[in-house]
């Protein structure tokens, strides 16, 4: 009787600190999982904050009289060699006569894209009565004069710690003032490839050598991994051999991408001689990366196929094959599906073994074709990371909203079709 | 081609056994003998084709070398491909460097007229084949040819072919990593690689230069990766694994259903964009940290590269550690209940002892997914290699290396290059040690409580 009242008392009176370890235990819990979530939002607070201004890119107004002494001197239209550079310049001069100097001038210069001469060309090169003729026209502005307008400069800091001088400061203001600077869609980032000028580059081209890649992918990776997981789970014996392939393909899934480049390096560009830097390449080390991954969620789909159906069909004289390909396969598909997308949405993302086969090149065509020379959109991003100007951090972030937009849908396409699909036996 | 040929052998095995009404005449579905011509329609033909696309370049280009003036022909491998190239550019209407003589046009305009030519030869050859193949196949078709269970039998052997493709890449990237990490052994010595305590992988243009002997010592790049991984691990490890306590044991349903999504996404963004986060939002956030404490932070420092790659692999800890969890016996956590234990107890004293060899599994996949991990580090932390523990410096590691080695163009005979196949050999080892490992571990700790 005391005994047990003894034991009574030493359990009450571990009791406070036991409760007190138990709910430090539950806080923790709760923290590292509040760590996660609180990283995530955090992470797309700052993606978005960065990145959101990107969509938008700042405009001059300009009265651009289209000399025809200069685009046509002796009649004959000659767009290769016509200074349309010195249009831009002349009607810049136009908006301050007053600006005398050199580099006066040049800094004048400064405020407007590069682009802007380009972009005179392709409207005198689609409608030629403009020649002579004197145009408002919006053409971009440099990407200081963009990041100024955007609140990303400090006008207050001495002027040898920003990109843009007093005077240029003051010029941008005055433009203001007119109304002759307005911020609208950023067209040009959707629309361009790469280029050395925050204001024009775009994602065009990664977007493109993205998407020739993933069709590279899927046409291999699809069909050879259902393949795959068919035999495995349908025909292989059990045996030595098939016990290989499974221990081989659950480690191939989680070989460091990085290996996958260096075999792309070394068997498809230097050993078959296939170009670099092409989504062909790109596409067949994407379609090694993903095929484990199609492997397993295909077989998982396959396994999930209740046994009475395959011996029902048996039962009725199919053959093997006619069950697998008639009765199996298309209830296994919406799995198989679900797989192939989520393998496709890491072969979106995975950039490092893209490194390995050249296609962090700076190219600024749009590729057209699967040997082209391309890059894809998170090796963009890659790229971009690493410049120095300001505008292109803003760039990136976007470039990063887009990849995970994309990212997105694809998993919403899974999650839908694996709802939509889903049978219970 | 093939599609007429499946009609065609669909249409005479119904023909030979007169008309559709005696179809049970036949030993297979008419459909069978449809795919039995097309397959002979198609498989030569193809094979034909891959093979004459793989091995065309190499003919044409020594064919052309063949036709070339003799003294052009002595020339250094390197010169003769120098050569080539200029000659199919030149045959493409590219620019061309160097002058263009009579000798280069020629070579040019046999280069074109060899390329159209084996095109013409390839088109007959394939069509040619294609044809006689479903000649072949449509005179074998009589009503007892066992037409189902050929065409089974290879669609079976396709079915084997792409299950052996994943072993053929485990083979491509051994042998591939392999060869070229034994052609850098031959000119760096492997103890030296693997105990040299100096990384600088220039090697000399010029016999004179200053610094010009690379040093291949790759003990700081081990050392910098080993640093990185353990920051990850610790930000990994505690949080990943009281994560998946909280969620397996505390949570409501509710904010079970709704966290867990949320954790997966961690895992599904790409690393490039934890890269560009780590090396412009989390960088900078260190140092500034570091400096308002007094501490010496360099701008990239392990630290930054090491907590976001730890974020990034919270999710792989976590889901492994619940799978672990879930799968011990509820028997064992209700009997521990049942005495009068504290949640935290049962979880401490018994579902985790219980759990551990899977979560150990777990955590071996989650260092090999560390070491493994490429564009984190390679825009976060640093190219220098220094021999250091210090989690504010910069240090540099196996992946960057590689990486910053095999950028660009290169030749592929320098010890430079070569050493990036070396380290991939090392990390591809690595990797696979812990992968087994682990996987194995998983694997019959899962068994186990089955």
């Amino acid at each position: 009787m005391n005994e047990s009242r003894n034991t009574l008392q030493k359990v009450e009176a571990g009791l406070p600190g036991r409760r007190r370890r138990e709910t430090m235990f539950k806080l923790a819990g709760l923290l590292a999982t509040t760590v996660g979530i609180v990283f995530l939002g955090v992470f797309f607070a700052d993606l978005i904050a960065k990145g959101s201004s990107a969509f938008v890119q700042t405009q001059v107004r300009l009265d651009v009289e289209f000399d025809a002494q200069v685009i046509a001197p002796g009649g004959e239209m000659d767009i290769a060699y016509a200074d349309f550079d010195g249009l831009v310049r002349a009607s810049l001069r136009g908006v301050f006569p007053d600006v005398s100097g050199r580099n006066e001038r040049r800094e004048l210069y400064r405020l407007v894209s590069v682009g802007a001469g380009y972009q005179l060309r392709d409207m005198i090169v689609a409608d030629p009565n403009l020649l002579g003729t004197t145009q408002a026209i919006w053409v971009p502005a440099a990407s200081t004069v963009d990041m100024y307008v955007k609140g990303n400069i400090d006008a207050s800091l001495d002027e040898s710690l920003r990109p843009l001088s007093d005077a240029q400061i003051a010029w941008v203001d005055a433009l203001r003032a007119a109304g002759n600077l307005q911020t609208q869609f950023n067209s040009a980032l959707f629309s361009n490839g790469d280029s050395r000028d925050p204001e024009l580059a775009g994602i065009r081209g990664a977007l493109m050598g993205s998407f020739y890649m993933l069709i590279v992918t899927v046409m291999l990776a699809f069909p050879i991994g259902v393949a795959a997981a068919i035999y495995l789970e349908e025909f292989a014996p059990r045996n030595r051999w098939s016990d290989l392939i499974e221990v081989n393909i659950n480690n191939l899934a989680a070989v460091p991408s990085i290996v996958f480049g260096l075999l792309g390096l070394a068997v498809f560009i230097n050993w078959v001689a296939l170009p670099r830097s092409a989504p062909l390449v790109g596409g067949l080390v994407l379609s090694l990366l993903t095929l484990p991954v199609i492997i397993i969620a295909s077989r998982a789909a396959i396994k999930a196929v209740p046994p009475s159906i395959r011996e029902a069909a048996l039962g009725l004289g199919a053959s093997q094959m006619q069950v697998v390909f008639h009765h199996v396969l298309p209830l296994a598909l919406p799995g198989m599906l679900t797989g192939t997308i989520i393998g496709m949405s890491r072969a979106l993302g995975e950039s490092a073994p893209l490194l390995m086969i050249g296609m962090v090149a700076f190219i600024v065509d749009v590729p057209g074709g699967f040997s082209d020379p391309a890059t894809a959109l998170p090796v963009q991003i890659y790229l971009w990371a690493d410049s120095p100007e300001r505008a292109f951090a803003e760039r990136t972030s976007a470039a990063i909203i887009v990849l995970l937009g994309f990212l997105l849908v694809m998993n919403l396409a899974a999650v839908i079709i694996r709802k939509r699909m889903e049978r219970k036996w | 081609m093939s599609v007429a040929a499946f009609y065609v052998g669909r249409s005479r095995s119904i023909a030979l056994v007169g008309g559709p009404k005696h179809g049970t005449e036949l030993h297979s579905l008419p459909g069978y003998y449809g795919y039995f011509t097309a397959i002979w329609c198609l498989l030569p033909a193809l094979a034909v084709l891959l093979a004459w696309v793989l091995l065309e370049p190499r003919v044409v280009v020594a064919m052309v070398i063949q036709g070339l003036p003799a003294e052009q022909q002595a020339l250094s491998p390197g010169e003769l491909d120098l050569l080539i190239n200029n000659i199919q550019n030149l045959a493409a209407g590219d620019a061309v460097s160097g002058t263009v003589d009579a000798v280069l046009s020629d070579a040019a305009q046999r280069f074109l007229a060899l390329t159209a030519l084996s095109r013409r030869i390839l088109a007959i050859l394939t069509l040619g084949l294609g044809g006689l193949g479903a000649a072949i196949a449509w005179r074998r078709i009589r009503p007892d040819l066992r037409a189902r269970n050929r065409v089974e039998q290879i669609v079976l052997l396709m079915l084997i072919a792409a299950s052996s493709i994943a072993i053929f890449t485990t083979v491509g990237i051994v042998l591939s990593v392999l060869f070229e990490a034994i052609r850098f052994f031959q000119q760096v010595p492997v103890t030296e690689f693997l105990f040299g305590l100096n990384w600088s992988p220039q090697t000399a243009i010029r016999a004179d230069q200053v610094g010009s002997s690379g040093s291949f010592g790759a003990v700081p790049l081990f050392t910098g990766t080993l640093l990185i991984t353990a920051i990850a691990m610790f930000v990994a490890v505690p949080v990943g694994l009281m994560t998946a306590i909280y969620l397996a044991e505390y949570s409501s349903h509710r904010v079970r259903s709704i966290a867990k999504p949320l954790l997966e996404v961690l895992a599904g963004i790409p690393t490039v964009v934890y890269g560009f986060f780590a090396a412009l939002t989390v960088a900078p956030w260190v140092r500034r940290t570091g400096e308002s404490l007094g501490l010496e932070v360099a701008s990239e420092s392990a630290l930054a590269a090491g907590l976001v790659m730890g974020i990034m692999i919270i999710p792989l800890v976590s889901s492994l550690s619940d799978d672990a969890i879930n799968a011990v016996p509820s028997a064992m956590r209700d009997g521990a209940l049942g005495l009068g234990s504290t949640r935290s107890e049962t979880m401490t004293r018994v579902i985790l002892p219980a759990a551990l060899p899977g979560i150990v599994g777990g955590v071996l996949l989650a260092v090999s997914r560390a070491i493994g991990e490429t564009m984190i580090v390679v825009m976060a932390a640093g190219l220098a290699a220094n021999l250091t523990a210090n989690p504010f410096e910069a240090v540099t590691t196996v992946t960057v290396q590689i990486v910053t080695l095999l950028v660009g163009d290169q030749e592929f005979d320098s010890a430079k290059t070569l050493a990036a196949f070396a380290l991939g050999l090392m990390l591809f080892v690595v990797t696979l040690i812990l992968n087994v490992f682990g996987l194995s571990v998983v694997r019959k700790y899962r068994e186990q409580y089955d």
